[in-house]
């Protein structure tokens, strides 16, 4: 939503387009049960609100004026659909359901319910982080479609699908039970992961970073978190999404090419998200043993509180690893542990759990593990084998910002060749590119 | 909402009569019919023989055409039906867990079309 000439109106317009969007279209989404007719509803009460306000004045509670015009506009949408079609039953319904009204605090938990709804395992993973950036963000079908590299039609082919699917085949509104909890819990904390893990390493275009997505990410993370203020998982996902992002500004040099985070100017770290994060972490701690998030926070904590390289406490982060393994088993999380390994003792230690079958044969197709594979290599002084690992990169990335970094290690590899690599340490941290 | 759970088995895992699993299995599934029948709503499901029993029918241009074998021939085939009723996708999905033969194959859930 533009504002039209940048007036008090339009800037009201704008910013309760920002803050309160979310929470009156989950309140009717609740209400209503049908997420198309609540978008439409909602998009006819802010053009409903472009005409009236600048006659009667903004509103004292912009959201609420929106909410009951957006009631009333869905109304109006039902009873024309029902002089067509005969769709009495619906109208009834719907009588009985605003009749009973929603009192204010049930208005938090639209927005939990809707998370969990767009988040339901019945949907397709792409569907999933489509529709809660939709929903829950303030992205347009637009900007998502350009975020995930999906041509917009298809990204609202997705949509219509899935909402198609909700209502058809009955995915329910509301919080899970505490039994099925902690299993729709993940799906929720992936799909956040996945939209920041979009802004932060994107898989195509030119950017090292996409900040609205970072935020977006974050925000939907901060929601959770205040929604089940008990749970500790959402809470050290902010944390760890916080941590991530404290080095934003340093992931990069003035040319946009992307730095390891042993080569990062560590003072350019956003210090204020660090502290919150890390007060965040205490608090998580408190709330049982950690989980996935907990122990990922904690490994990005244990790079944000150290100021030199040289200085990071790599046994510590390799029994964090240990730690994650047992709860998280993934390919990805024991490539991530090789590396702790490698500093810790040595880069050859790293490469042969590296090269150990199960995971060359799991990630043979990921570009980071040969980034990974290529800077052991080059740490081990193997300079002609971490080339050919370089190049088994590059094949398998788009980033033009990722080719770039490739080409200058090939570049520092060729001028060193023909002796050992001087200074083994030397970009060590490069494998680990989630840093 | 009344949803189709459709079984579907990958016949070199599921238990055969007599074989190893055989009795558990049906063990199982008199629990579920229990499970089922505990909620007081309505609810069929019956097992179907073996896909070398199917018999498959086309009419085009009003002509009959009788084919031996099932429709789409796959690795996992179509082995059971269980059609019930459930508040919602999530209820269908929690009672498609409990079948037996979901630990050997897999369960398809379909919410049936109703027709106003």
């Amino acid at each position: 939503m533009q504002p039209r000439d940048g007036g008090p109106v339009d800037q009201a317009i704008e910013l309760v387009h920002r803050a309160d969007r979310a929470r009156v279209l989950a309140g009717l989404i609740g209400l209503l049960r049908d997420f198309d007719l609540a978008e439409e509803a909602l998009q006819d009460a802010f053009v409903a609100a472009f005409e009236a306000w600048p006659k009667t004045g903004i509103p004292v509670n912009p959201a609420a004026w929106l909410t009951t015009t957006a009631r009333r506009k869905a109304i109006d949408r039902i009873r024309r659909a029902a002089a067509r079609d005969r769709r009495q039953r619906e109208w009834g319904e719907l009588s009985v359901a605003w009749t009973s009204g929603s009192p204010a605090d049930a208005i938090v938990d639209d927005r939990l319910r809707l998370i969990f709804t767009c988040c339901h395992p019945a949907l397709s993973i792409e569907a999933q982080i489509a529709l809660t950036l939709r929903t829950l963000g303030g992205l347009s079908t637009a900007e998502v479609a350009r975020a995930f590299v999906i041509a917009e039609p298809t990204l609202a082919q997705r949509l219509v699908r899935a909402k198609r699917k909700i209502k058809d085949s009955a995915i329910p509104y509301r919080v899970p039970d505490p039994a099925e909890l902690p299993e729709r819990l993940d799906a929720v904390l992936a799909v956040i992961t996945l939209i920041f893990n979009a802004g932060y390493l994107p898989g195509d275009g030119s950017a090292v970073v996409r900040a609205d997505l970072c935020e977006e990410a974050k925000r939907l993370a901060v929601l959770l978190a205040d929604l089940l203020p008990h749970e500790p998982e959402p809470i050290a996902l902010v944390a760890l999404l916080q941590l991530l992002d404290s080095r934003r500004a340093a992931r990069a040099d003035e040319n946009g090419r992307p730095l390891t985070l042993e080569e990062q100017d560590r003072e350019v770290w956003d210090r204020a998200q660090i502290l919150t994060a890390l007060q965040l972490l205490e608090r998580v701690a408190t709330l049982g043993p950690p989980g996935p998030y907990a122990l990922k926070a904690g490994i990005a904590a244990v790079h944000a509180s150290t100021r030199h390289p040289a200085d990071t406490d790599w046994p510590r982060i390799v029994d964090l690893y240990d730690q994650l393994l047992l709860v998280e088993p993934t390919p990805v999380v024991a490539l991530n542990r090789c590396v702790a390994v490698a500093m810790t003792s040595s880069p050859e230690d790293g490469l042969r759990l590296l090269d150990e079958p199960d995971l060359a044969g799991a990630l043979g197709q990921y570009h980071h593990y040969h980034l990974t594979r290529a800077d052991l290599l080059r740490r081990a002084g193997r300079a002609r084998e971490a080339a050919i690992a370089y190049e088994a990169a590059r094949t398998r990335t788009d980033n033009r910002a990722e080719h770039e970094f490739v080409d200058r290690r090939l570049e520092e590899l060729s001028l060193r060749s023909g002796g050992p690599i001087s200074h083994p340490m030397r970009g060590a941290a490069a494998a680990n590119r989630q840093g | 909402m009344r949803y189709m759970l459709i079984i579907a088995s990958d016949p070199a895992l599921h238990p055969v009569p007599g074989g190893p699993g055989w009795d558990d299995l049906m063990a199982g599934y008199a629990a579920f019919s229990e499970q089922l029948a505990s909620h007081g709503r309505p609810f069929s499901g019956d097992p179907l023989a073996p896909p070398e029993t199917a018999t498959t029918v086309r009419v085009r241009d009003g002509k009959t055409l009788t084919m031996d074998g099932p429709f789409a021939e796959t690795k996992e085939w179509m082995s059971g039906y269980f059609l019930i009723e459930a508040d919602n996708l999530d209820g269908a999905l929690m009672a498609a867990s409990m079948i037996p033969s979901a630990k050997f194959g897999a369960v398809e859930v379909r919410p049936v079309a109703e027709m106003h």
